[in-house]
């Protein structure tokens, strides 16, 4: 398979003319239709959502020739994780418990991302209420790494990752709460993006852990994943959340040139469980960047060590509030039989059989942390140190332009490896969580392979909301090398 | 021994905002059910709060006027719990850091200074309503309305410093006429507008520790609170007095068997699981909103009541009555007074005539009667027996028939003929003829029994169907009874 092609390359012939939307989401649904049955990144294909978008791209550009000249998205095909609400559309968030759920409004984002002209194809199959870090989560069955089908494409946007790293799309939608998108890039071999917390309107994403919830986008290259971004970022009078910034105006920022940057390298943080090939990867990214022009400077960030700990004690306590909801009163799964039982069996058989192991392992987590009595010594505790962590970044970026760490310590492993084992899987995000933690941007970009050709990534995290610091290293980086050119078989 | 009881209140309070607390769903009461409902307060998957500014002026208000500090950062709290008409499974309220904190009220009741502290005052949303009967299917099946869901709300909560049921629902009163005076409030409290609960404990007196307490719920009208609290007063000294033990536990009241009955104990207690609300910023208010919003306060209901006693001469009982039974009655009054430029006789009509008048016709609201009846109307009434061209028994008769028309007095007057009879000549020649009619009064009178005066009068005032005007007839006719003997 050739290169496919990037949402800039799309998006100029269908404003130009040279192509009609409709063709290039018909060809998106034809590769969803051949490819997707053995990945398995689409929980819902919104054929006839996309097609009517695009003949209505089509009609207007017939009608006037500059008519999408406006729009950065014009017929791009988008696939948009399924923890994003789409009005008449089943959003799952690949639970049991919402399997049948059809919101009755979109997401922010899915109403700027039409606005911009984009086409989405499908809703990609992701871990149970994104809570994971291989996609085996999700009620659905797992996602398949199109590099290795054996293999997870990680998680919890397993989906996106996969459907952007086979072809199927040029872009996709993620939302990255511990990794969730930076993650499966690297294990997908594309580039994958946090922003900052408050860059991206969560207003429609089916929230995980309020505070750590950002959506981003995943794209092959930097610049298509600044246009996205471009699209997708500003403040949201439905999310208060959101910065009053003005939009970023990324692309701009992407200029090839990072003579003089800093780059901050935690050389202390290296030595956790980190796999020989992917440090090899890790360090020759180094190389190539400093080859670039930019410098090397040693940071230390002594309390990421307790990112993890942390993590999981925040994460969980907001996620057992969080799916307080599902409840079987109003919408999506209620047991059956439980309509005649008492409420608080009706409660407990929907609950019990609406979600699934690993979700029901947080929420009952989650609850313990916040229970009278344990508050002070774990949430209470795990909130300090979150800001300690912070100003340990903000202290490395006095020296430093962006920080880079590998983003996952390990390549994709088999499926079925490890989910008996919930504490190793939590250390898979031993390199990502911090940004979560922090608020900071960051971005994972395709930096080798491992022998058995694995995809690796390079994780760049930067200053809160200078995404332009990290996209334009990484836009460097990726012109330096071929690595994001790779496709699968 | 003798036990005092110890009580603090907590009153929810509905904000007169038109629209939600974190969405813009309209806040009005009565639609039909479930219409009034968004994303936002139905809890529905990814939707996001947003905090409505005027909720927040409303909340700075009520700080303010219970001589609280605002807080010039507070948070929104999660507070945890499972119930059906809860769409999210939890509330968004505040929690340690409300938005004011460390007022007090006072007040003087039977000359003496009562004082209970504020503790504190936050922001919280409503839940939505159960509805358990109407429905064919009620005996296995509740519904809910989620019309109510994100209604904005305060609660208000005292210190422990309540010493009777009677102070109270005292207490209570005032601080509703607070609360619908700075107009953030309508006191309604039959449709569930204010609602009240109350923590109450009795012990030794003298004593300085609390006793145990019970949470009495459901107390929603100053009848029910006071009776509530009586009730529960007395149980709970009847337990100590017996050596028993009172029983930390959440109580209801029933109001129709007129007892408290135990809901939960301590142990049943949820635990609410706070914690801060990732969704929402802190709220930052700066001293500027603080001081804008203090500076546009309105004359708060202790003022006007000391005013209506120095500046229009009103017995004291007379201005409380005016400010506190009914919310807005004191607007009518004051409109009434300005209008007819009589406030005492705007004060005695309004008391008088209009409040037995709205009791009989069971008119419940101030905004009722003002559609019966503006101020307007009314003042051109006390206007007449102001200027003395009706007398007041003819001025009672007007009221009803201009309660029952809407005409205005004047024309009530013209028509019927009931214009006061203030002409010399007219009253002399009625009293000639009762005098001559009443010959055994006049001797007893002149006898010496002059308390027949009085009566001599009555018989005077009837002949011209009470339109005589009584201080002329009463001059007139002494002056001949006195001439002719």
């Amino acid at each position: 398979m050739s290169a496919p092609d990037t949402a800039a390359t799309l998006r100029d012939a269908v404003v130009s003319g040279a192509r009609s939307a409709e063709e290039v989401c018909r060809e998106a649904l034809d590769r969803l239709e051949r490819l997707d049955p053995a990945l398995h990144a689409f929980n819902t294909v919104t054929a006839e959502r996309a097609l009517a978008g695009a003949r209505d791209l089509d009609r207007r550009r017939a009608a006037s020739p500059r008519a999408l000249d406006s729009l950065p998205l014009a017929g791009v095909p988008v696939a948009v994780k399924d923890n994003l609400c789409t009005r008449g559309v089943r959003t799952t968030a690949s639970s049991r418990i919402l399997e049948h759920y059809v919101p009755p409004y979109d997401a922010t984002i899915v109403t700027r991302l039409e606005g911009a002209g984009a086409l989405i194809v499908g809703k990609t199959n992701c871990d149970e209420f994104a809570m994971g870090s291989s996609n085996e989560n999700s009620a659905f069955g797992p996602v398949h790494n199109p590099w290795d089908r054996t293999r997870t494409p990680g998680g919890s946007s397993g989906g996106s990752a996969a459907a952007v790293a086979a072809g199927i799309t040029p872009v996709a939608i993620g939302s990255d709460t511990g990794g969730s998108i930076r993650q499966p890039a690297a294990l997908c071999g594309i580039t994958g993006l946090k922003p900052s917390y408050g860059r991206v309107s969560r207003y429609g994403l089916i929230a995980f852990a309020s505070s750590l919830d950002q959506i981003g986008p995943f794209a092959r290259t930097a610049a298509d994943a600044a246009r996205l971004l471009d699209v997708m970022a500003g403040e949201d009078p439905r999310d208060a959340t959101t910065a009053a910034l003005p939009a970023p105006a990324l692309q701009g920022a992407l200029t090839g040139d990072v003579r003089g940057m800093r780059i901050g390298v935690p050389r202390r943080l290296l030595d956790q469980g980190l796999d020989p090939e992917v440090r090899e990867a890790f360090l020759a990214a180094l190389d190539v960047l400093r080859g670039r022009g930019t410098t090397l400077v040693d940071v230390e960030l002594p309390r990421a060590r307790y990112a993890i700990p942390v993590y999981y004690l925040v994460a969980t306590a907001e996620a057992s509030s969080n799916l307080a909801r599902y409840d079987g009163v109003r919408y999506g799964f209620r047991a059956p039989g439980t309509s005649d039982t008492d409420l608080r069996t009706m409660y407990c058989r929907t609950r019990d059989l609406g979600f699934g192991p690993e979700v029901k392992r947080r929420i009952i987590l989650g609850t313990y942390v916040l229970s009278a009595g344990y508050y002070d010594a774990y949430y209470l505790k795990a909130q300090q140190v979150r800001t300690l962590i912070r100003q340990d970044y903000d202290d490395a970026f006095t020296r430093t332009d962006v920080v880079a760490l590998p983003t996952s310590p390990v390549p994709a492993f088999r499926l079925g490896e490890r989910v008996d084992d919930p504490l190793q899987m939590y250390l898979n995000d031993v390199f990502t969580v911090s940004a979560n933690l922090t608020g900071l941007p960051a971005i994972s970009v395709p930096c080798g392979f491992t022998r058995g050709r694995l995809p690796i990534g390079l994780q760049l995290t930067g200053p809160g909301f200078d995404e332009a610091a990290i996209l334009r290293v990484a836009d460097a980086y990726e012109r330096e090398t071929g690595w994001w050119k790779e496709v699968p078989e | 021994m003798s036990y005092e009881p110890v009580i603090g209140l907590e009153i929810h309070a509905q904000l007169l905002t038109r629209s939600k607390i974190f969405c813009g769903c309209s806040t009005a009461f009565g639609a039909p059910p479930n219409t009034h409902v968004c994303p936002v307060c139905l809890g529905l998957p990814g939707a996001l709060p947003v905090l409505n500014r005027q909720a927040v002026d409303f909340a700075i208000r009520t700080g303010l006027a219970l001589g609280c500090r605002i807080q010039s950062r507070s948070i929104f709290a999660r507070k945890n719990y499972f119930y059906p008409d809860l769409p999210k499974g939890y509330q968004i309220s505040q929690y340690e850091l409300p938005v004011a904190v460390d007022g007090a009220l006072e007040w003087t009741s039977d000359g003496q200074t009562r004082r209970v502290g504020i503790t504190r005052v936050h922001m919280e949303e409503d839940a939505g309503k159960s509805l358990h009967e109407g429905f064919a299917d009620a005996a296995r099946r509740s519904y809910v309305d989620f019309n109510r869901s994100g209604v904005p709300l305060v609660e208000i909560v005292t210190e422990p410093d309540l010493r009777s049921a009677a102070d109270a629902a005292d207490f209570f009163e005032r601080l509703r006429a607070i609360l619908v005076r700075i107009g953030v409030n309508d006191g309604n409290m039959e449709e569930g507008s204010l609602r009240c609960d109350a923590n109450v404990s009795v012990r030794p007196a003298g004593a300085t520790t609390l006793g145990t307490k019970a949470e009495v719920k459901n107390l929603n009208s100053f009848r029910f609170l006071q009776k509530a609290l009586e009730y529960e007063i007395a149980r709970q000294t009847e337990l100590l007095e017996e050596g028993g033990t009172v029983t930390q536990e959440t109580r209801l009241w029933d109001a129709a068997a007129g007892v408290t009955v135990s809901m939960r104990s301590k142990e049943e207690a949820h635990d609410y699981r706070y914690f801060p609300e990732p969704d929402l910023p802190p709220l930052v208010i700066d001293d500027a909103r603080v001081e804008a919003t203090r500076a546009a306060l309105p004359e708060l209901p202790a003022a006007r009541e000391a005013r209506y006693v120095a500046e229009f001469g009103l017995p004291k009982t007379d201005a409380a009555t005016l400010v506190l039974r009914m919310p807005g009655l004191d607007d009518y009054f004051e409109a009434t007074a300005q209008a007819s430029g009589n406030p005492r006789e705007a004060a005695n009509t309004v008391l008088g005539l209009v409040r037995a008048r709205m009791n009989d016709e069971g008119i419940g609201s101030v905004d009722a009667l003002r559609a019966k009846l503006p101020e307007a109307r009314l003042a051109e009434l006390i206007g007449l027996v102001t200027r003395g061209e009706i007398s007041r028994p003819v001025a009672k008769d007007v009221f009803d028939r201009m309660f029952a028309s809407g005409e205005p007095a004047a024309a009530i007057v013209a028509r019927e003929g009931l214009a006061q009879i203030d002409d010399e000549a007219a009253i002399t020649a009625v009293i000639a003829r009762v005098l001559a009619e009443q010959e055994d009064a006049v001797a007893q009178y002149r006898g010496g029994r002059t308390a027949t005066f009085g009566f001599l009068v009555g018989q005077v005032m009837r002949a011209t169907g009470g339109k005589a005007n009584p201080k002329r007839v009463n001059a007139l006719l002494r002056q001949a009874l006195e001439a002719e003997s």
